[in-house]
């Protein structure tokens, strides 16, 4: 820590806050793996069985089974001891600030566990409409409040994920065209800016992809897009407000310029929290839209997953939605109730998961929305755009591009982001996302969002400054308050090792 | 804090203060939240959604209400998604927060038990499948099934174009499968079964240079145990085309073990062990043979070492993925399914390797002896297929089977409708008292 740094405010001195994460050591190695702590072998086959279980072995001939399996066999209080300590080595949501610009990490509302715990919400996907009113009613109406959010005439909730919903988009796009014999358009225009699944998906419904160049402002450039657009042009895929927070001002015009020559806007809703209530993508011209409601809409994102992607449509494109969707049926219950039924769009794409996607997910956001209602989603937006300029604000690095909204991409200048990511952490704070857009120098993409007080944000931007004020040396040794000090990844993926298999034959 | 300092309204999960919020704005130099906003004034949303807020007991009123609407029945349900018993272990430690609300391990210095919880679930399928490699996870078996098919495309050294499944492939499976092929040059085609199993002579017939993959099932959708999976196996090879399997956990656990019977790749639905039943919701199983490492979709994690020297975990091998690789990237998946992945790996290591075997042996001989007693009931033939069964199977019913079905459910039943005169019928987490009542039920609606 450099010596000329005068404490003054202990909410914002960095070297006030210290961090240690939990770290289990046990003969030199941290906490051992389940195969470490017990191997048990089964002897499969009928004749060798005498695992003392009463079971007088196979029920079925040798040639259909395999002949054994081993695997770690513990108590549940070794179980319950060893996940509890693996727990304690994640840094969550609970844990402290989790700015990760486009990743939007808010807080997970604890309720929304217990409502999709209902043991009314384990159903099988194969049982009878009749006996599934409760789950269609709650798709339904999350169909419905997806629409009226984002300003979509029609919504499928069957996108697992958010790159899933972009694949819907996709393929929904193709099937518009090709049912219009213009099956020729073969060209996806991406910003270069652009989430990486963007250009992914792309590639996997078999278009080429068409990078688009920011203009100086770091948004759409009008004239390159001129340029990229054509007959052969399918989509245009954007994320409003971009990923450096911008909004595209141009929306409207760039709308008209794509629907000119016939293509589809789509929209990546990544960026969603920056506009809940204040502006809908249906407003904007964009005629496709997914939706990340682990992002969104708070539901927890699990370490990676899961997620859900709904995507949500204007009328011309809902025949291509995928099957089945969800709508009231014309008979109502004895009591008057509405009832709803499953059905298949006239020009349907066809399924993109095996049932209906992420159901438990869909239950959590269905919560979400529920509670926050209009005014707490507004509000949403409103507090996560504060946060962003407020944090901006108070932090030495550069940002160069504004005005930002939900989140802001600063520039680390000269010191290395990736480390200065490393070294943020032994403040106790999880970085921001780094070295990306890679239109910003040594990107700190950085995305508060809503739930933080301006307490924490003070303490978030102590640790960025005090990072700011250090020498290379410290940042390249860091983290050292971590569970784990750095990790070589170049070793990792020179000597790939991915099961403890591996680690015994080495 | 001031004691006039109070809460503002909006969400309840922002943790502003009036006066902080006014000492923010001052900050940043403007008067009011609006200011902050650039949005062209044609685009602003000034209506409502018409969504009334509600405090969380209400909310949880309402959604209980919403959900209340569905028949409490017992499920004798299967065909990819089971309900087996949920360990209370499993719950808990999963929803430990720290589980539950941290991101993808983008940086594995805080992320150590996660990487660590993700790589012993990479294990246990190595071990399940006998193949090198497993990933940490996919959607779900249909998505999994897509990737598989793109992978082949991949790594096939000469061109090729067709895609075989059994022609009893779920239909949910099938129409993924398609559209993950949409934007390649490959085409989905079924081969026959014959009696439920793979008809090895018809599938031989229809192969040839084309071909990049032949999928197979075991069990199959109907339950049944496949008995030639090495000649499946050797048809494809013979055409240097991939094997793929399609099975889960449980089944892995007690039947032939991939590897042994020439697989490549291994798809299903790991969630099988970690999810109750979930409207479908699942975890895409993900393994395949060292060969295709640098071809692999999904995340994987690996061994490295720490500065100090000790091991350490890390995501590996990033430069196949989207983020870095971008259209050329071997799949698009970012956001997968790791909770549940942490989910399954907890209810193997719960149920062990004797629970595990167990579970998948008592899977075989349940449904056998309800397909007896079913059998034993006038108007009802089961099982139909002449083959060795896990979990479930078909019954012939001579009345129309959705009449039965409709019956059932009337007695708190809910059974799969397969054919005109089929029912099929799943023990998986089923008790023996449920049982005993099924077949009682069985008995009155089939009289």
């Amino acid at each position: 820590m450099s010596d000329d740094q005068t404490p003054t405010d202990p909410t914002t001195d960095a070297s006030q806050v210290r961090y240690d994460q939990a770290r289990y050591v046990n003969d030199g190695q941290y906490e051992p793996l389940l195969s470490e702590k017990d191997q048990t072998n089964v002897d499969i086959s009928g004749d060798n069985n005498d695992d003392g279980d009463g079971d007088s072995g196979s029920p079925l001939p040798d040639n259909l089974t395999r002949d054994e399996l081993e695997l770690p066999e513990l108590s549940e209080p070794e179980l319950a001891r060893h996940y509890t300590r693996l727990s304690q080595m994640i840094y969550g949501i609970d844990s402290g600030p989790y700015p990760l610009g486009s990743c939007t990490m808010k807080y997970n509302p604890k309720f929304t566990e217990d409502v999709a715990a209902l043991p009314s919400a384990a159903v099988h996907p194969d049982r009878s409409e009749e006996s599934l009113q409760g789950t269609l009613e709650l798709l339904y109406r999350l169909q419905d409040y997806l629409g009226r959010i984002g300003g979509m005439d029609a919504v499928t909730l069957q996108p697992p994920a958010g790159a899933a919903g972009e694949f819907v988009g996709i393929r929904v796009a193709a099937a518009y065209h090709e049912h219009n014999g213009e099956g020729h358009r073969d060209e996806v225009i991406i910003p270069e800016s652009a989430h990486g699944t963007n250009f992914a998906t792309a590639a996997l419904g078999g278009y080429d992809v068409v990078s688009l160049p920011s203009d100086e402002d770091g948004r759409v450039d009008l004239e390159a897009l001129e340029a990229a657009l054509s007959e052969n042009t399918a989509a245009l895929m954007l994320t409003n407000p971009n990923t450096l927070g911008l909004f595209e001002r141009d929306i409207e015009k760039i709308a008209d310029m794509v629907h000119d020559v016939g293509g589809l806007l789509y929209y990546d809703g990544a960026n969603l929290n920056a506009l809940l209530g204040r502006a809908r993508p249906g407003d904007m011209g964009f005629d496709v839209m997914h939706y990340n409601v682990h992002k969104t809409f708070a539901t927890p994102h699990g370490g990676g997953g899961p997620g859900a992607g709904p995507v949500g449509v204007v009328d011309k494109l809902e025949p291509f939605l995928p099957a089945p969707r969800v709508r009231e049926a014309a008979a109502e219950t004895n009591s008057g109730e509405p009832t709803y039924e499953l059905f298949d769009p006239d020009h349907t794409i066809g399924k993109v998961h095996g049932f209906q996607g992420n159901w438990l997910v869909l239950v959590k956001a269905f919560a979400y929305i529920a509670r926050l209602g209009d005014a707490g989603l507004s509000d949403a937006s409103a507090k996560a755009v504060l946060n962003a300029n407020y944090l901006a604000s108070q932090i030495e690095y550069d940002v160069p591009y504004g005005p930002f909204h939900h989140e802001f991409v600063a520039s680390a200048g000269e010191q290395d982001a990736a480390d200065v990511a490393k070294r943020m952490l032994d403040y106790g704070v999880h970085p921001p996302t780094t070295k990306w857009p890679e239109i910003v120098p040594e990107a700190l993409m950085t995305e508060p969002t809503e739930i933080e007080s301006k307490d924490t944000l003070d303490r978030l931007a102590a640790a960025f400054n005090a990072v700011a004020e250090e020498n290379d040396e410290l940042l390249e040794d860091a983290p050292e308050r971590t569970t784990a000090r750095r990790i070589d990844q170049t070793s990792a993926a020179r000597n790939p090792r991915l099961s403890w298999h591996e680690i015994d034959e080495s | 804090m001031n004691e006039s300092d109070t809460h503002t309204t909006g969400s309840p999960y922002a943790p502003h203060t009036d006066d902080g919020r006014t000492a923010m704005l001052d900050a940043i130099g403007v008067d009011s939240v609006d200011e902050l906003f650039d949005i062209p004034e044609d685009v602003r949303f000034t209506d409502e959604f018409g969504i009334d807020a509600r405090s969380e007991r209400e909310t949880r009123r309402l959604v209980r209400s919403v959900l209340d609407r569905n028949a409490d029945l017992t499920e004798l349900l299967g065909r990819g998604h089971y309900g087996y018993y949920i360990p209370s272990l499993v719950d808990h430690l999963a929803d430990r927060s720290e589980f539950l609300t941290s991101y993808t391990q983008y940086q594995p210095e805080v992320s150590q038990g996660f990487l660590q919880a993700l790589f012993e679930y990479q294990s246990l399928l190595v071990e399940l499948t006998g193949l090198e490699i497993a990933n940490c996870s996919m959607y779900d078996a249909a998505t999994a099934l897509g990737e598989a098919a793109t992978l082949a495309e991949r790594v096939r050294s000469t061109s090729g174009h067709r895609v075989l499944v059994p022609d009893l492939l779920r239909e949910g499976r099938r129409s993924t499968l398609e559209n993950y092929v949409a934007g390649t040059d490959l085409t989905v085609e079924s081969y026959s079964t014959d009696d439920g199993t793979v008809d090895v002579d018809a599938l031989e017939s229809t192969v040839d240079d084309d071909v990049v993959m032949v999928y197979a099932e075991n069990p199959t959708v109907r339950g049944t145990i496949e008995e030639q999976l090495e000649s499946i196996g050797e048809v494809a090879d013979g055409a240097d085309a991939l094997f793929v399997l399609g099975s889960d956990p449980v089944a892995l656990s007690l039947l032939q073990r991939p590897a042994d019977v020439g697989a490549d790749v291994v798809i299903g639905d790991a969630s099988v062990l970690g999810l109750p039943t979930s409207y479908g919701m699942g975890l895409g199983l993900f393994a395949c043979s060292e060969e295709f490492l640098r071809q692999v979709p999904g995340r994987l994690v690996g061994v490295s070492e720490d500065a100090t020297d000790r091991r350490a975990f890390t995501l590996t091998l990033q430069t196949r993925e989207q983020h870095i690789r971008r259209e050329r990237a071997t799949s698009n998946i970012c956001t997968n399914q790791a909770w549940v992945a942490l989910r399954t790996a907890m209810h193997a290591a719960s149920l062990g390797p004797n629970g595990m075997v167990d579970l998948a042996k008592r899977g075989v001989t349940r449904a056998e002896e309800l397909a007896k007693r079913l059998d034993d009931l006038v108007g009802v033939q089961a099982p139909v297929h002449d083959r060795h069964h896990i979990r479930e199977f078909v019954a012939h019913v001579d009345q129309p089977a959705p009449a039965i079905a409709e019956d059932l459910e009337k007695r708190g039943f809910a059974v799969h409708v397969v054919g005109e005169h089929e029912i099929q019928v799943c023990v998986a987490g089923v008790p023996d008292d449920d049982l005993d009542d099924f077949v009682a039920a069985m008995t009155e609606v089939v009289r």
